[in-house]
């Protein structure tokens, strides 16, 4: 099998088919390699699907992507042990067309999504692993698979190959990741009648409702937990820093089951069939822990480049908007005549720097050191608002002033009045 | 004032039973570099821990083991050992290892 592509893409991710997509559209001639038996089968996500990264590669993905639910109410959650705090956001702005962001089971979204790379031209092969980059030098020329007669050859191989990019580490690209730049997600999916879930969130149709948690279900840890309505299926997770789980000594099953059995959890799952449980690491490292991105005959996009913005839970629009960058700059270089050399490849970056997706990288850059040094935040302040409503929403007599009096009181007993100060400070560094 | 849930002992077998898998048998695509360094080096033993299949086990005469079988392919192993670098982690033969039914 000693051919020759223009591109080789290794990974059936939204990245690599992102760029697969884009490159065969543009007439390159493309492989992709897929270690699953199909698209999808490696690959694990929440999930929510953001249409706006799609909706630049298929305008009418939605005629039959499988999607799930359109999202139109958000609900986020601070839990203590036995309660939680929460804002909903629920507008019937979100049930106009074009829908904005829908939930989606991810085995059934990437082998979609790679029928569609595969009409524009693209060739898949499934059930091939690369084992490692074939090298001249510094330069990428190919891949060697696990196949017989494994070496293929290409102008340039697109890295999309997940969370732990391991051909790029063994080429020596970049080094191993750390336990504090990942996060490790636990999910299952509980499968439930329609009505079931219609009834329990209040919607109706292909309405549906995600809730994000903060709080005590992570034990400290810096993490989220996440509830997403499907069609007939609800999705529980939490996911948490593994460097986290590793200083705590925390199993993740034991945290996923405990928290399925918060009391204000357990009633959404009531009835409910198990049907898969999964894990995934999440590359929440941020904008300081992004490798090198591109060298002479080879790019990295999706996870593998760390894209994830964890404030805002977004990982496969990144994923997908890095893969269509990845292939606008090959496609580029081709159409002017150049080669796939480094010194060229750095326009990939250049586009990255002026999409969404640096900018919002750039924006959170000290989120995760803020959070890491501050377990206060997963902590402390879960429980003390939930004291304070409770105080607050308990009638018994005590006037209203002294309540306040009492939670100012437990706020600084917690936390002292220069923490106080200084963890808003903090979050609004953050933030800003 | 706060209620700890209880929770039953979590068996992750019946959650693994759950899932799809094509064992490649005899060709573990995980293992130990150096048994030696679990053993007398690694009072941690992480991996133990914070692997989501229970992989990993912690024998009671201070070895550990691994059995694949289960694997989520999810790399958390491999990262968590830091400071040893002691474990070998390659990707399961293409289409062998965990076959996501839903993702």
């Amino acid at each position: 099998m000693s051919e020759k592509f223009d591109v080789i893409v290794v990974g059936a991710g939204p990245s690599g088919n992102a760029a697969a997509l884009r490159l065969a559209e543009a007439g390159l001639s493309v492989l992709q390699i897929e270690r699953g038996e199909s698209p999808g089968s490696k690959n694990v996500q929440g999930a929510i699907l953001y249409s706006d990264a799609l909706e630049k590669l298929i305008p009418d993905f939605r005629d039959d992507a499988p999607l799930e639910r359109h999202v139109i109410e958000q609900r986020m959650w601070v839990l203590d042990d036995n309660s939680f705090v929460g804002s909903h956001y629920r507008s019937d702005s979100f049930n106009k067309e074009p829908y904005n962001r829908y939930t989606m089971i991810r085995a059934q979204f990437d082998k979609w999504f790679s029928e569609r790379v595969q009409k524009a031209g693209a060739l898949l092969i499934c059930e091939t692993t690369v084992s490692h980059l074939l090298l001249d030098g510094q330069r990428v020329i190919g891949v060697m698979t696990d196949r017989q007669g494994g070496e293929i050859y290409a102008d340039a191989v697109i890295l999309a190959d997940g969370v732990n990019s391991l051909l790029a580490k063994k080429a020596g690209f970049h080094p191993e990741l750390k336990p504090k730049n990942v996060a490790l997600a636990v999910k299952e999916i509980h499968f439930m009648p329609q009505e079931m879930i219609e009834q329990r969130f209040g919607v109706k149709g292909d309405e549906g409702v995600v809730i994000e948690m903060v709080g005590k279900i992570t034990k400290g840890m810096m993490g989220t937990g996440f509830l997403y309505t499907n069609r007939e299926s609800i999705a529980i997770g939490v996911g948490c820093m593994l460097s986290d789980f590793k200083n705590q000594k925390i199993t993740p099953y034991e945290l996923l089951e405990q928290m399925k059995a918060h009391p204000s959890i357990q009633p959404m799952l009531e009835g409910g069939e198990m049907k898969e449980y999964t894990a995934h690491l999440i590359p929440e490292g941020g904008f300081n822990a992004i490798p090198n991105l591109y060298g002479d005959g080879w790019m990295i996009v999706g996870d593998a480049g760390m894209f994830v913005n964890a404030v805002h839970r977004e990982g496969s629009n990144l994923a997908m908007t890095t893969g269509m960058h990845a292939a606008d700059t090959l496609i580029e270089l081709r159409s002017e005549g150049k080669e796939f050399t480094s010194a060229n490849l750095k326009r990939y970056k250049a586009r990255l720097d002026e999409s969404f997706v640096m900018k919002d990288m750039k924006k959170y850059k000290n989120m995760p050191d803020v959070f890491h040094t501050n377990p206060q935040f997963f902590n402390d302040y879960p429980d003390l608002i939930s004291q304070a409503a409770r105080t607050m929403l308990t009638v018994d007599g005590v006037d209203k002033k002294t309540k306040e009096k009492e939670i100012r009181k437990s706020f600084r007993q917690r936390r002292s009045l220069f923490g106080l100060m200084g963890d808003a400070f903090k979050l609004w560094r953050a933030f800003e | 004032m706060s209620v700890v849930v209880k929770v039953p002992a979590v068996k992750v077998e019946e959650k693994l039973f759950q899932n799809r898998y094509k064992v490649d048998s005899g060709r573990p695509h995980i293992s130990i570099i150096d048994e030696d360094k679990c053993r007398n080096h690694c009072e941690a033993q992480a991996c133990t821990v914070c692997c989501p299949a229970a992989c990993w086990t912690a024998e009671a005469n201070g070895q550990v083991t691994v059995i694949s079988d289960g694997c989520l392919e999810c790399g958390t192993c491999r990262i968590v050992c830091d400071e040893h670098r002691n474990v070998a982690w390659e990707y399961p033969r293409g289409g062998y290892g965990i076959l996501f039914k839903f993702g």
